[in-house]
């Protein structure tokens, strides 16, 4: 009997819940820990970045205008089909970071574990930073927080998974919108992720992954006017990158969440940090007795 | 060639009518359709994209046709009309705005006595143009009166699918006659003529009978305007042209909502009638929020950072 032909998988971007090829046709070598050949991966230009802003920004109404619950639930699914996925994920986290199996494996357990810890926090957040402010007047004072908007994501370099999940989760479970730019060098987890999104209840856009390095799409994303935050994350141990971001992002007056000086152990436990960085604290004054 | 008497002929009765429409020549939809797609891939960058942003900016004419428009909104439209950008004095003026007749004066009073941009006024019953011609006639008069310098008339595409194509050609004598110096925009609303046969037919009736402009739709119709349909219209006004000595402005309204859309209309107008058409006398877009995205192109290659709609007034 004849050989069976390998079926090889095209790697693309995820814009808009669809998986478009880089507008430029380009693409990168992804090896593993040892160098060894792993994929072909999509490689994003400024106008992949330019369409994903697009797509977030059309997505936006429609997530940060769920219910909170409903966002919960959706989030919630995402980590089940992700469990559907844990051999792949085990996969290429331990090719890509090489890892052992085992060590992989407890990685993609604490990074589900990680994506449900947010999911649950959708519903919640809001009566742990909103308030009923006492105020001397005859007003009913109360302060709510509503997503920022579209933030650009910087994936940790290192951390394929738990990183990637520890930085995307926060920002879409507030209700805003992501254009994730996904480590250059470890990208398959990201692409895993976007085909487990595309299959659970999030609506296209809501989450956009390029692939690609930091130098063609993260300057665009940080200088562009109709993002409203960035997450620097990616930048970290490059003072300088990180700096020229921020610089382009002061604009508009982006939130930015700083790069660290090296990237965080992403096994500790989170704080609501994450969650809060991309939320407007709103405050109404309602007249009372009048 | 169609001299005057030979014009007045074709007029002269239903049948002579119906014989010269029907015996103009049949359009290649396959071709047309082919012909503007292949044109919309042309790529105009750099210089040639920044003239012809400012080109389309001069075109425009900024559109606001809903039953819940103000007078305040109208202002704010004239104040933009006159200042597409407030922050950059570079950007050309829009051709025209164009709002309701109850609203004529309105929009005339905003943009101030000899402003370089025009008041168009929709009449004729607008959009769906199933009134009697006397009430056409009063509509027109009264839009004129208030000051309009330019009326937007729909056709009755009723008779004109039924083939009482005399009955639309007196109908757009009597309107031109009710505008008297005010420009004539002949709308044919080309998503409801079924056939590129049918609108080239429609556009060369609203020739005959006088139209100084044909314009694709009322923008309450979809389709709205598209390439191929303009192509056809293109080239009406072009064999027209060559036939009579006598130009004539084309207007696609409705649908056009990117640069790249205006842009891709602009390369059609170059190669299909040539840059005689290329000006805001002769070639018009029916558009509202196309103004805001061809501002934040504008600014993206100004800065070379990515415009976003927050800076840009909402309209």
């Amino acid at each position: 009997m004849a050989e069976r032909l390998a079926v090889k998988k095209t790697y693309k971007l995820y814009v808009g819940g669809k998986f478009p090829r880089s507008e430029s046709g380009r693409s990168y070598e992804v090896t593993d820990a040892k160098g060894g050949l792993l994929a072909n991966a999509a490689w994003a230009s400024r106008k992949d970045a330019r369409d994903a802003v697009v797509a977030a920004r059309k997505a936006l109404p429609g997530w940060s205008g769920a219910t909170a619950y409903n966002r919960g639930q959706v989030l919630y699914r995402v980590a089940e089909v992700m469990e559907g996925r844990h051999a792949q994920f085990v996969n290429e986290v331990a090719a890509g970071e090489g890892l052992a199996r085992g060590k992989a494996s407890a990685l993609v357990d604490e990074a589900i574990d990680r994506w449900v810890w947010y999911a649950g926090w959708a519903d919640k957040i809001a009566q742990v930073v909103g308030s009923s402010n006492p105020v001397a007047g005859p007003y009913f004072d109360f302060s709510v927080p509503e997503p920022t908007g579209v933030v650009a994501v910087l994936a940790p370099q290192r951390s394929s998974l738990l990183g990637l999940v520890s930085v995307l989760a926060p920002v879409i479970v507030g209700g805003n919108t992501a254009v994730l730019l996904a480590s250059a060098d470890r990208p398959l987890p990201a692409i895993t992720l976007s085909e487990v999104l595309a299959t659970s209840d999030v609506p296209g856009g809501v989450v956009n992954i390029l692939t690609g390095t930091l130098a063609d799409t993260a300057p665009i994303l940080a200088a562009h006017m109709d993002v409203n935050a960035v997450d620097l994350t990616g930048a970290a141990g490059d003072a300088e990158q990180a700096r020229e971001l921020e610089l382009a992002a002061a604009d508009n007056l982006k939130r930015v969440v700083r790069a660290p000086e090296a990237e965080p152990d992403w096994i500790a436990e989170p704080g609501l940090e994450r969650i809060t960085a991309y939320l407007e604290i709103k405050t109404v004054w309602h007249p009372v007795g009048v | 060639m169609l001299d005057d008497a030979r014009l007045s002929d074709i007029a002269s009765s239903e049948a002579s009518l119906r014989r010269f429409l029907h015996g103009l020549p049949g359009v290649d939809q396959t071709g047309a359709e082919a012909r503007a797609a292949a044109l919309a891939t042309r790529s105009i960058k750099t210089t040639a994209k920044q003239y012809a942003i400012d080109l389309a900016i001069s075109m425009i004419d900024l559109t606001t046709l809903e039953g819940q428009d103000t007078p305040g909104k109208v202002r704010a439209l004239c104040a933009k009309a006159l200042r597409p950008d407030p922050s950059d004095r570079t950007v050309p003026r829009v051709a025209a705005v164009c709002v309701y007749p109850d609203l004529v004066a309105t929009a005339k009073e905003a943009l101030g006595p000899n402003s370089p941009v025009k008041v168009a006024s929709v009449a004729t019953g607008f959009p769906s143009g199933r009134t009697s011609l006397a009430v056409k006639e009063a509509d027109t008069r009264e839009a004129v009166a208030a000051g309009a310098d330019e009326v937007d008339m729909v056709i009755d595409r009723g008779a004109f699918l039924a083939g009482r194509y005399g009955e639309v050609f007196d109908e757009i004598v009597a309107v031109k006659q009710a505008a008297g110096d005010a420009h004539l925009k002949v709308i044919l609303e080309t998503g409801e003529l079924a056939t590129y046969d049918n609108v080239r037919r429609a556009s060369w009736l609203a020739m005959l009978a006088g139209g100084d402009f044909i314009k694709t739709s009322t923008g309450k119709v979809a389709p709205a305007a598209t390439l191929p349909v303009t192509l056809v219209m293109l080239e009406a006004v072009r064999d027209f042209r060559e036939a009579t000595g006598r130009q004539i402005g084309v207007k696609p309204a409705g649908g056009i909502r990117t640069s790249k859309d205006a842009i891709k209309y602009l390369v059609l107008v170059n190669e299909t009638v040539g840059d005689d058409w290329l000006d805001p006398d002769w070639f018009r877009l029916g558009a509202s929020s196309l103004l805001n995205d061809l501002l934040m192109q504008r600014q993206k290659i100004a800065t070379g950072r990515y415009a976003g709609p927050d800076y840009f007034t909402l309209d």
